[in-house]
């Protein structure tokens, strides 16, 4: 949760080089790729609740400057794994809204033809590996990712987000260790939203009183703390953890504030329950990410108000597009259920071929 | 004259072999690398290979499964060892959930590469917690695959396909056939100049005509001394069928066996709810069910939490006279 309402224009983070050096371009892509998502989300509520899909949806708005931010800093070799709540990651690292919207329609479209559905995203030749439906089972995925980076020889990282909610998983508390026994070059990114599904932070996570992450501190690991509302301040700190993990091997540990307007998921029947409207209501006015990005690229002269308006109807109008596409697209032949459980099988190996793999009729 | 060679040591040739093969093998577990293996299964590799291709991980069997599964996903085929099959229930989340499903979540983009090895036995007197046989709840995940080879030789010829295999296996071994000597042949005496088994091929471990019995892992061994009472004592001859890979499984051979002998009976240290007797037993009914002359039987585990008394853990799990009572039933 945030703790402050900044303007980036004012933050002492955007005379860091990494974010000196930005065109007026990519400051705009950013813009966009956040009112992507957005619009994304908004439209498969929509959706959502016009019966259109099955299951959960769990809607990043409010948390968009997290992926945005950090993710834009990756080069070639750099991965990203997160947990179900993963579309803003997926958009942000390049995939389709047409595949993302067809996925959540359970179309043969989706990116994972419709056989992963909204927290189960995935897009390898995009370095994107999920898209995880249990709470802290994609953290030691992410030291593995950064143990193959590091025995390939590769200079990269693993960025691997994760909940404030998430933790108190065991499995974090062991991927943590390994990485930093072994110099694993991951970063975990712990997006602090403030809730653990209905459960406050103050309810669920014993911490240092300087924050989540300093937990890091028990691993001897390198660790900061991030205002989520300001994409300079994202940057110029995960920039540095990104460093770490190219040049020195290390791993980092990321808090970045942040806040989500809608419930855990839809299906999250107390979302307005277990915290006030006004404080919903607060973080809308006056902690936006995009609504503060935007004044930031106002006040720099960098966009006109016309401009926003055309951004902003351009994801409009591509999330519609998206939904078309996914409405029109055929569902997944009843056959394809059996495709993709086996490698060996899918290839039609001699190995696919020798023994009964499936036991249904 | 053929070499004979221990369980332990054919798996180590194995493993040997190919972490020369591929340089992306790697080996990693609780004291496989400066301690040389709990059960010395990879004795002398890490002085061999070093430190990059052998690796000690600390006690923390999800953290690291997960790592390697993690690992493989980008290319790296990792052989995972747990130091009992039992400590897998640590790392359940990661061997269930990811490294089973991501390739199928994923609609075919990914594919996990790993080998999860280590012993599943019981029969040494450490307690329910450090004796279990999960073959059977393995198995019963699509996206896995699961062996379990009861000879030095097929531990070779297994290790090394499971190693290559684009899929996850989970290769199920015992501690109490580690120290038991097989004839395993040099490589130069093998037609391609290495053993390599191909998952999803049982075999006949003894021919007979009037009964089948049908086994994994070291209840093969419990099924073979019963066998050769049978033949001694009462004039039954019996095939010993050993699965070694439970799933794929090779199902033509077992109801090859059942056509020819007309009875079947299924002997696994598995508890008998839903084991893998109960799967064959299934499937025998259903595709050879003219040729039965007898209800398909299961020996298995007394259906408890596995004894720590001696004399006790000897009679829960099975062993050959019982074997032989259970066939007599039915012949």
């Amino acid at each position: 949760m945030a703790t402050k309402t900044s303007n980036s224009t004012e933050s002492q983070f955007v005379k860091a080089e990494i974010n000196q050096k930005l065109s007026s371009e990519e400051k705009v892509e950013f813009l966009r790729t956040m009112l992507r998502i957005r619009r994304f989300e908004q439209e498969s509520l929509r959706h959502y609740q016009g019966d259109k899909m099955g299951g959960f949806l769990h809607l990043y708005i409010g948390q968009e400057s997290v992926a945005v931010g950090t993710i834009a800093l990756l080069g070639e070799n750099d991965h990203v794994i997160t947990a179900y709540r993963d579309h803003g990651h997926a958009l942000t690292v390049g995939m389709g809204m047409n595949e993302c919207m067809a996925e959540l329609f359970g179309k043969a479209t989706g990116c994972s033809k419709g056989k992963g559905g909204s927290m189960h995203y995935f897009a390898p030749d995009k370095n994107y590996w999920g898209g995880h439906g249990i709470v802290g089972g994609q953290t030691p995925l992410g030291a593995g990712l950064a143990f193959g980076l590091k025995y390939k020889g590769l200079k990269g990282c693993c960025l691997c987000y994760l909940g404030d909610g998430a933790i108190n998983q065991g499995a974090f508390h062991e991927s943590l260790n390994l990485a930093e026994l072994w110099d694993l070059p991951v970063i975990y990114i712990i997006e602090n939203n403030g809730y653990s599904m209905g459960t406050s932070q103050v309810r669920s996570s014993a911490h240092p009183p300087e924050g989540l992450a300093a937990r890091a501190i028990g691993y001897g690991m390198e660790w900061d703390i991030i205002n989520g509302e300001d994409l300079y301040e994202i940057r110029a700190k995960t920039k540095i953890a990104v460093d770490r993990a190219h040049e020195e091997s290390r791993p980092t540990i990321l808090e970045i504030a942040t806040y989500r307007y809608e419930g855990h998921s839809v299906a999250d029947a107390n979302a307005k329950k277990y915290r006030t409207k006004e404080e919903i209501q607060k973080y809308k006015t006056e902690h936006d990410p995009i609504q503060i990005w935007k004044t930031t690229l106002l006040a720099e002269g960098v966009i006109t108000e016309d401009d926003f308006k055309a951004l902003n109807k351009e994801a409009g109008d591509e999330a519609k597009e998206a939904a078309k596409f996914a409405d029109e697209s055929p569902f997944p032949e009843s056959s394809s259920i059996m495709d993709d459980v086996y490698w060996e099988v899918d290839e039609n190996t001699e190995s696919g071929r020798t023994g009964r793999h499936f036991f249904s009729d | 004259m053929p070499r004979s060679i221990t369980y332990r040591q054919a798996l180590n040739e194995g493993l040997d072999e190919e972490l020369a093969h591929d340089d992306n093998v790697v080996i990693i577990g609780e004291e496989v690398a400066e301690y040389n293996g709990a059960y010395k299964v990879t004795e002398g590799l890490w002085n061999k290979w070093g430190d990059k291709r052998v690796i000690d991980a600390p006690i923390s069997e999800a953290g690291f499964i997960g790592m390697g599964i993690g690992a493989s996903m980008l290319g790296v085929r990792p052989v995972m060892e747990l130091m009992f099959f039992s400590f897998a229930y640590v790392a359940f989340d990661q061997m269930m959930n990811n490294a089973a499903t991501v390739r199928y979540m994923s609609g075919g983009l990914i594919h996990v590469p790993i080998v999860v090895r280590g012993p599943a036995n019981g029969g040494t007197n450490v307690g329910a917690t450090h004796s279990h046989t999960p073959e059977n709840i393995f198995a019963n995940m699509p996206g896995l695959k699961v062996v379990s080879p009861a000879t030095a030789y097929d531990a070779k010829g297994l290790i090394k396909t499971a190693i290559r295999d684009n899929d996850p296996v989970y290769f199920m071994e015992s501690t109490v056939l580690y120290g038991q000597e097989w004839e395993v042949p040099e490589n130069d005496e093998i037609d391609g100049g290495e053993l390599l088994i191909p998952l999803g091929v049982a075999d006949v471990k003894r021919e007979g005509s009037d009964l089948s019995l049908i086994a994994h892992g070291g209840s093969v061994i419990t099924a073979l001394k019963a066998a050769d009472h049978l033949a001694s004592e009462h004039g039954i001859e019996a095939d010993v069928i050993d699965l070694r890979s439970i799933r794929p499984l090779d199902e033509t051979t077992i109801l090859d066996s059942v056509k020819k002998t007309n009875r079947a009976v299924y002997v696994e240290e598995n508890k008998p709810f839903c084991g893998v007797g109960a799967q064959i037993a299934s499937m025998i009914q259903e595709k050879a069910f003219d040729y039965l002359d007898a209800p398909v039987v299961r020996v298995t585990s007394m259906d408890s939490p596995a004894i720590y008394s001696p004399p006790l853990e000897e009679i829960q799990i099975p062993y050959p006279e019982l074997v032989v009572n259970k066939a007599l039933s039915i012949c």
